[in-house]
């Protein structure tokens, strides 16, 4: 004890000895490192930094690789470091990439809309109809995720394949007299197949925001005069528009970039641009043109998300 | 009261699972009255407000408004608006969206809308406020927010939920006296929910006291407040002392009793029936005992030692031990002849209005 207060009066006196110094307060200086790392936004950023160093290493990292690559050239094996737009005038002219492109965008808004308009009569039912089985509710919601992705994707195939479940049930029914082949490799059975394995992606984001909707704005409405359908449109439809645009997002974005699924049930006409992105990786060995198909998914995905926000955020307006 | 009863409340129940909220209410309430439904926490007020405006239905027994029940009709569908006690303002449009809420249904067309929100908007003095966002407003904007939204409407009856609980105390006055000032000017019936027994008092045509489900008493201001039915009614609406007399005799319309300390006392029943008045408990309010000064005399006059001092700024309360009674009773006295300066211990002698008593079953 005697030793640390000897200790810190010399500190004060070495650090500052021509300060006027007022009784009571402190006056050490401290360096500017360590006074910065024990205000608030230091300790803020002291507590992010490993997921920051872990999110900048294994994130922000192979996204410069992947832009770098774009820019360069390749030549069976090796690298031409070159500046080089060649990569995206193919990514962005040739039929084949815009088409897959097109497709897969169409494929993931598409299955976005679909989710989130299946889920939100599920998470509307939880949050209001839920009472105190709501945790209950959620649980059961996520237990078709304790399976695989993949065995997920394949119990579709059981589902919608040529001799699967929905054929013979429907054989059996009499309602068709022979196999549907329509079912499964193609579009469609992409869009199914998404749907689902999102769901629980978009019942959680629009359950948080049903929770958070205050209920007495909801009595108000109808005190002044809203039935049912006006304080779903006028209420719980403008509040709960943070919820949707995550949902959307949650499951458009990530979509766009699956090449598992429409490799599985998709067929030829299911293909998508990932799998095209896989191929330039992966058998061609094209890095620098898969890298420029990347790159520019990434951007037109972002625009695409970004301009689906505005529209969502103007509908919010009208909506009064 | 007036004539036209514009809500009936016909032997209402409501049971929750196993527990009775409320138990066989009847009251009636006129067109044109300002009338409060008074009690503490959890006695079922709110309910009955809510059942009122459609949010609940009762368990058995009907609401009726203007003549016509409500059994299984809506919010949306009744003749009355509520002020909530979160007021519910929606935090996505500005005041004046909030306010127009439920004129867009009507289709007014755009020019007897804005000057109809214009005209609330000017009741509740917030003209020019219009443009605010809902979540950009202090609490007494956001009260009067409330009240615009639902008068805009022009219901037959405002159903109001403790819509000053929020406010700090000065406001809160002022917006007392600013909602009468409102009821008289617009004319229309105002169902208040309070727990608190002034804004009741002082707002109120009449109060319905409420506890555990029963209303207690229905009366106006001054009668719940100078004769009470009940024991629990008379402590919720402030002071009283509550003695135990003996030879309490009921005659017609007044009572007679021998109180230790005080002697021969009486008092008026005002329509109350005393079942047994043996079990009957007698009251008088502090403000009801008067400090006889020195070189003053009255009659009757009792003495007493101040055992205990209250200081409230405009008011002093004394606690007082009388010759010959058992209980303790409290004096409030005005400060401006120097109640404020007795000293404990001190002799005091009290005078009384030996008519002031009042009678309660226990």
């Amino acid at each position: 004890m005697a030793t640390a207060s000897a200790f810190s009066y010399g500190k004060e006196q070495h650090l500052d000895p021509s300060a006027p110094t007022l009784p009571g307060v402190r006056t050490a200086r401290e360096a500017p490192v360590m006074r910065f790392m024990r205000s608030e936004a230091g300790k803020g950023w002291l507590t992010i930094s490993p997921p920051l160093l872990y999110a900048v290493l294994l994130l922000i990292g192979p996204i410069i690789v992947i832009v770098a690559n774009s820019f360069w050239s390749q030549d069976y094996l090796t690298i031409d470091r070159t500046f080089t737009l060649e990569n995206y005038k193919a990514a962005l002219t040739e039929p084949i990439y815009r088409d897959l492109l097109m497709r897969s965008l169409f494929v993931s808004v598409t299955v976005a809309f679909v989710t989130v308009i299946l889920a939100y009569p599920v998470a509307w039912f939880v949050s209001f109809h839920g009472g105190r089985y709501k945790g209950l509710w959620l649980f059961i919601i996520t237990v078709p995720f304790w399976s695989g992705y993949l065995l997920r994707i394949l119990s579709w195939k059981v589902i919608l394949g040529y001799k699967g479940v929905l054929n013979s049930g429907l054989l059996y029914l009499g309602v068709i007299t022979e196999p549907l082949s329509t079912l499964i490799y193609n579009v469609n059975a992409v869009i199914i197949t998404l749907a689902h394995s999102w769901a629980a992606f978009a019942i959680l984001p629009l359950f948080v925001s049903l929770e958070k909707l205050d209920r007495s704005l909801l009595e108000a409405a109808a005190d002044l005069g809203d039935g049912p359908v006006r304080r779903f449109l006028r209420i719980t439809l403008p509040l709960t528009m943070p919820g949707i645009i995550a949902a959307l997002m949650i499951v458009m974005i990530p979509t766009v970039g699956d090449y598992v699924t429409p490799k599985l049930v998709g067929g030829k006409d299911g293909v998508m641009i990932a799998n095209a992105i896989q191929v330039q990786f992966g058998k061609a060995s094209n890095w620098p043109l898969g890298a420029a198909l990347a790159v520019s998914t990434m951007v037109i995905v972002s625009l695409l998300a970004g301009a689906i926000v505005l529209m969502l955020a103007g509908i919010k307006r009208l909506l009064k | 009261m007036t004539a036209l009863p514009m809500i009936e409340i016909k032997n209402v129940d409501k049971v929750f699972g196993n527990f009775r909220a409320l138990d066989t209410l009847n009251a009636s309430i006129g067109e044109g009255e300002f009338f409060s439904l008074l009690g503490p926490s959890g006695c079922g007020k709110t309910t009955l407000l809510r059942m009122i405006g459609g949010f609940d239905e009762p368990t058995s027994g009907t609401i009726l408004i203007g003549g016509k029940s409500m059994a299984g009709i809506p919010p949306n569908l009744r003749p009355t608006n509520m002020v909530f006690q979160s007021y519910a303002i929606f935090p996505h449009l500005n005041v004046f969206e909030n306010i127009a809420y439920g004129l867009k249904r009507l289709r007014l067309g755009r020019e007897e809308e804005e000057s109809r929100v214009s005209q609330a908007l000017a009741q509740v003095e917030l003209t020019g406020l219009g443009p605010r966002m809902g979540n950009q407003l202090s609490g007494g904007q956001r009260q009067r927010v409330a009240l615009a939204r639902a008068l805009v409407m022009r219901p037959k009856v405002l159903l109001l939920d403790e819509p000053l609980s929020a406010l700090d105390k000065n406001l809160r006055e002022q917006m007392q006296v600013e909602l009468r000032h409102l009821q008289r000017q617009i004319g229309i019936t105002f169902v208040l929910v309070t727990h608190d027994q002034y804004e009741a008092l002082s707002m109120s045509d009449r109060i319905a006291v409420m506890f555990s489900g029963q209303i207690a008493q229905i009366a106006e201001p001054k009668e719940i407040y100078q004769n009470p039915a009940t024991r629990q009614v008379a402590d919720f609406l402030g002071g009283m002392n509550f003695l135990t007399a003996s030879d309490v005799a009921v005659n017609g319309k007044g009572f007679k009793a021998a109180l230790p300390g005080f002697g021969a006392i009486s008092g008026h029943l005002s329509g109350k029936a005393i079942s047994d008045p043996a079990q009957a408990i007698i009251g008088i309010r502090p403000e009801r005992l008067r400090i006889v000064w020195e070189g003053e005399t009255a009659d009757p006059m009792i003495s007493g030692k101040v055992v205990d001092r209250n200081y409230f700024g405009e008011v002093t309360s004394l606690v007082v031990a009388i010759e010959g009674q058992a209980e303790h009773v409290s004096i409030v006295e005005t400060n401006d002849f120097g109640a404020d300066d007795i000293p404990v211990g001190s002799d005091i002698r009290i005078t009384y209005d030996p008519d002031a008593f009042v009678i309660m079953q226990g």
